[in-house]
């Protein structure tokens, strides 16, 4: 059975409301942002507490070069969406693979220096508290770069077949929001464990 | 403005679908609820699914019950009660509270603000089926749980899983993970449809809604799920923590390697808290939307009940470490976190008192949903008051970890919460299915699930203040226990009747009830203009809304609500 | 729901465990504001459901025939203020009163003459070592009775070996939990000379719920009497001396001390001083040789799930150890 209940009437004023789409990842972006809240807190709260092994200071570099990768990468995202919202398809493709360039760099540069650490520092998760912490902080944020990246290359796969145009600049748009958080992670995870943890 | 909107009265309906639908396949049908992504469906699979899973519940809490009916009984073995209380307490938050309050939001928070479904439609299945998975997986811990010396089976470290008891060395077999596991994949369920209501909420409702016109049920809704995202994540975390534990040999909680035991307890109880607002938050939907339509009167302070409940979601994040008084903190963090406590029940006294504002003066039908509405209303003032009892931490000292804070938290679980949840039923089941339930049952169910519930949970206090410890497997003669554990028992058996004939009520008036119609109880929310069941579509056509209660407005046109808001 | 505790509080207080009923400092301030704050929250129930009652009754829809709607009242501001004021003034007093005594209990200041005893929880009994007295035993504590006017608190360092644990002995003071690489502090003052009972009161595995606790409150002879026994190494008493070696040649040496034996393990209790206490299996049954020998045969009988493995000693080996545990006093 289906009814018409109320007359329709036209509103005083335009009815807008905020985009379902910026909405979902928000939520998603404050979720996701409370995990690792637990796990920076983890972090700190074990700082120095570690029985024996390796500290931070003895085997943790400053990695430089993979930050500036990662944190251009925000950059090159979001003038691939201004040159897609423009209609740019050929810009928008450029600056996507220079992205997922950049994005690669950077979790090949984590497992460089994982390796470095496992086999030549001998630091694991097993080995001390600093050890746990680092390697869980660390890992759950190269998982989300990774989760990231895998989307940004199945975009560009879209739009290396000609399947992308500016109609999609939004979902772009809501994508990229999801590639700054991971971004922005990053900023903290750095400052935690690599300058307040040394 | 006004008068278009009056031109079309809420009973006047027009019919225009075909005479007869045609007859499925039951194959046809089975598939049609699994690929669904009807919001309505979706809720009523998660309503389903969480009947089922209280009936389970309920089966270990008699078992339980029936084990402490003496001093020194050999019912079940102690393994087996550890497991009991285990699950019990999983299985009713997880499986239970948590699906049933998402499927009646599901249900209901797109028909209440004029939308046709919600937001994200095929998040909605996924979050539904990837829940149901975490419950199967609890309870197929019973047969794949086996692990070293035929430790394993199902769970037994509690509901909140202390460390260090759930390393790998004090709970050998896989007996932890599989609680572990299927709590994150609900868990995982329960961010998603939390995601789905926020933005349903924000982003679909029908025009001249403005979040101050949104019923409060919708309001709540928004608030249990902001709150979800904040809440859930901690035990994510926390439980990969665990998991990274007990099989990559991290240290997160080895007391062996430097770490805390009291990590765990605060990462869980800065869920735990949360959690439990999450569960009693829609319950305060529930009765904002019942209680003044069976007062015949607008609820009382709109705008205080929507700073209220607002306010309690962000004091509830600041509340945790009441759980942890007798752990050892300094006296400075437990002097805040009593006062953190105890502020919150400013704002909860608030609802109290305007619902009871709302009744004052009014004219009360005590129909079903009005009584178990009633019955909310004093056990939720008693558990509020017990409460606050526990939240004077020295008082706390002799009362937690006893059976008096058992009896609190179920005065909250089932004389709030549950009596809100069949108040629920009873309202919207002619909604759902087009046919009331029957009153006469509803009362049986209501008078035998007071007496029982008061038999019980009144009781269990005071072996808590006589020094009865909750998890126990036996206790000692002599102390002055045995009668009330016997009266509690009884009180547990007195209400599966009730839920039983309950049950019954649903089943049988699905075929034989009155026929409802729109509007069986002349309320004033958008559900009610739509049909009993809603069209898949929900509206024909998009409701324009100009007040808080915009069916009130059509039926009562010489005084439309805008004029008072 | 405060009535029915205040009537009752008579027969709640003569339970060996009642917290109503307390025998010493700790608990006693529990009990004066926990009645303070039964009285409040009494008040508030009796005011709130009375109004609650009054407007069910009050305003019950009778005459069904007539149906007008009632008037509609949307709110009011000065009621909706005082229903906020009132109880944040309440909140505000309950948190004082209950400030004060969470200071004065935690940062109580030790007298000179206070007893210190190091507990350590265990799955499934308690340990207790008395570092100035030179005494270590297990399951049965005993604290000199303390003078209001010349206090002699015991004072606890609790820790645990395994996993949380908490001690909770309601006439004597609130709980406080053991938890391992911790160490927590609490203090107890019985005023009065008896056995004050009590239990575990977190879960910590399968024998979680016969993890007793026995607290005996001597008088000061009575306590430098045990004092004195419990100093002296184990007795040697040449008629079990058979027992004595069965026992010094099975795996009991590895968990279980008995000082000036060569056995020194740690997993179990210490048996040095066994016979002088009252029960075994920590509280669970009464300390006798019909007993002791069952426990040691198969302790899952009483206690299944209990650590100590069963020993499958044979009959003259079994009868030998109970007769020379049975001499430990």
């Amino acid at each position: 059975m289906s009814t018409i209940p109320i007359t329709p009437d036209a509103a005083d004023e335009p009815w807008v409301l905020p985009d379902r789409g910026t909405v979902g990842m928000a939520c998603l972006i404050i979720a996701e942002s409370a995990i690792f809240v637990i796990f920076v807190v983890a972090y700190i709260f074990y700082m120095g507490q570690s029985l024996g092994g390796p500290t931070p200071r003895q085997v943790l570099e400053l990695p430089i070069f993979t930050t500036i990768c990662l944190l251009s990468s925000s950059f090159t995202l979001h003038w691939a969406v201004a040159a897609l919202r423009k209609s740019r398809v050929g810009g928008f493709t450029a600056w996507l693979a220079l992205t997922v360039t950049l994005g690669a760099i950077f979790l090949i540069g984590t497992g460089m220096e994982w390796y470095h650490l496992i086999y030549i520092d001998h630091l694991t998760i097993q080995t001390n508290l600093f050890g746990t912490t680092f390697y869980s902080l660390v890992g759950l944020h190269a998982t989300h770069v990774i989760v990231g990246l895998l989307m940004l290359i199945a975009a560009l796969i879209f739009a290396l077949t000609g399947h992308v145009n500016e109609k999609h600049a939004h979902r772009m748009d809501v994508l990229s929001l999801y590639w700054h958080f991971v971004d922005a992670v990053w900023v903290v995870v750095f400052t935690v464990v690599y300058v307040l943890g040394r | 403005m006004a008068d278009s909107v009056t031109s079309l009265s809420a009973v006047e309906t027009i019919d225009v679908t075909p005479a007869e639908k045609p007859r499925q396949l039951f194959l046809e049908v089975v598939y049609d609820w699994i690929t669904t992504v009807d919001h309505k469906k979706i809720g009523l699979m998660y309503i389903a699914y969480s009947l089922i899973f209280l009936v389970v519940g309920g089966i270990e809490a008699i078992i339980m019950r029936i084990q402490l009916a003496v001093p020194h009984n050999t019912f079940v073995s102690p393994e087996v009660f550890n497991r009991m209380f285990t699950l019990h307490g999983t299985t009713m938050v997880f499986f239970v509270g948590m699906p049933i309050l998402f499927g009646f939001g599901n249900y209901l928070v797109p028909l209440m603000i004029g939308a046709r479904d919600m937001a994200f439609p095929r998040l909605n299945a996924f979050s539904f089926w990837i829940s149901a998975l975490g419950g199967i997986l609890l309870y197929y811990s019973f047969v794949g749980g086996v692990g070293l010396y035929g430790a394993g089976s199902a769970p037994d470290v509690g509901w909140f899983a202390y460390a260090p008891l759930t390393a790998k060395v004090f709970s050998p077999g896989h007996s932890t993970d599989y609680w572990t596991i299927s709590i994150l994949l609900s868990g995982i369920g329960s961010i998603g449809t939390a995601l789905n209501i926020v933005a349903t909420v924000l982003c679909m409702r029908c025009p001249g809604m403005k979040l101050n016109r949104m019923p409060l049920l919708s309001w709540l809704y928004l608030v249990t799920s902001s709150m979800v995202f904040i809440a859930i994540s901690p035990l994510t975390a926390a439980q990969i923590m665990l998991l990274l534990d007990r099989y990559v040999g991290s240290h997160f909680f080895d007391t062996q390697a430097g770490g805390s035991a009291v990590l765990w307890m605060h990462f869980f109880w800065i869920f735990g808290h949360p959690e439990v607002y999450i569960l009693v938050l829609p319950a305060f939907a529930f009765a904002n939307e019942i209680i003044p339509v069976f007062s015949r009167k607008a609820v009382f302070g709109y705008p205080a009940m929507v700073a209220a409940s607002v306010g309690i979601g962000f004091i509830s994040m600041s509340v945790w470490a009441h759980h942890m008084f007798a752990v050892g903190m300094g006296a400075g963090a437990n002097v805040f976190f009593v006062f953190s406590t105890m502020i919150i029940s400013v704002p909860t006294g608030i609802k109290i008192f305007n619902w009871l504002a709302t009744i004052w003066g009014g004219k009360i039908r005590f129909a079903s949903p009005m009584l178990f509405s009633v019955g909310f209303l004093f056990q939720f003032l008693i558990a509020g008051l017990t409460g606050i009892m526990l939240s004077v931490a020295p008082f706390d000292w002799q009362l937690t970890g006893s059976y008096f804070v058992v009896a609190h938290f179920h005065y909250v679980l089932v004389g709030a919460i549950l009596f809100m949840i069949f108040a629920a039923f009873y309202y919207w089941y002619p909604k759902v299915t087009g046919r009331m339930m029957s009153e006469r049952l509803g009362k049986w169910h209501f008078w035998l699930m007071v007496i029982g519930f008061h038999m019980t949970f009144d009781f269990m206090h005071i072996p808590g203040l006589l020094g009865m410890p909750r998890r126990i497997y036996t206790y000692e003669p002599g102390r002055g226990w045995e009668i009330w554990n016997l009266l509690v028992s009884v009180g547990a058996l007195i209400q599966a009747i009730a839920t039983l004939i309950f049950i019954y009520n649903l089943v049988h008036s699905y075929y034989k009830g009155e026929k409802a119609g729109n509007d069986p109880w002349d309320a004033w929310t958008l559900e009610w203009s739509t049909a009993s069941p809603p069209p898949a579509y929900n509206f024909a056509t998009t409701p324009v809304v100009h007040s808080r209660r915009p069916l009130w407005d059509i039926k009562h046109p010489e005084d439309p609500d805008w004029n008072y808001e | 729901m405060a009535g029915m505790f205040i009537h009752s509080s008579s027969y709640l207080a003569q339970s060996s465990t009642s917290i109503f009923s307390p025998a010493g400092t700790p608990s006693r301030w529990i009990f004066t504001l926990s009645m303070f704050v039964l009285s409040i929250t009494g008040l508030i129930f009796l005011v709130v459901a009375g109004l609650l009652t009054y407007a069910l009754i009050r305003y019950r829809h009778r005459n069904l025939l007539t149906y007008n709607e009632p008037t509609q009242i949307y709110g009011s501001n000065q009621i909706e203020l005082a229903w906020t004021v009132i109880p944040a003034l309440i909140v505000v007093m309950l948190f004082l009163t209950s400030s004060r005594v969470i200071l004065a209990t935690q940062d109580a200041k030790k007298p000179a003459d206070a007893v210190d005893v190091v507990v350590v929880g265990h799955q499934f009994w308690w340990e207790y070592r008395y570092p100035k007295l030179g005494i270590v035993t297990a399951n049965e504590l005993h604290v000199p009775v303390s003078d209001p006017a010349h206090p002699t608190p015991t004072y606890l360092e609790m820790s645990s070996a395994d996993l949380d644990h908490s001690f909770w002995v309601p006439r004597l003071a609130g709980k406080m939990d053991l938890i391992p690489n911790r160490v927590n502090t609490m203090w107890i003052d019985p005023d009065t000379a008896g056995l004050y009972l009590g239990q575990c009161a977190q879960y910590c595995g399968v024998q979680h719920a016969k993890m007793l606790l026995r607290v005996y409150a001597d008088t000061p002879k009575e306590f430098a009497a045990w004092v004195a026994q419990q100093q002296k190494p184990a007795v040697e008493d040449p008629a079990v001396a058979e027992g004595r070696e069965v026992f010094l040649h099975n795996a009991c040496v590895n968990c279980h001390t008995i000082t000036g034996t060569m056995a020194n393990g740690r997993f179990g209790p210490d048996l040095t001083h066994l016979a002088s206490r009252d029960t075994i299996a920590s509280g669970a049954v009464v300390n006798n040789a019909a007993n002791l020998k069952q426990w040691i045969d198969n302790p899952d009988s009483f206690k299944p799930g209990a650590l100590m493995p069963p020993m499958h000693l044979n009959d003259h080996d079994l009868n030998a150890i109970t007769a020379y545990l049975t001499t430990l006093h």
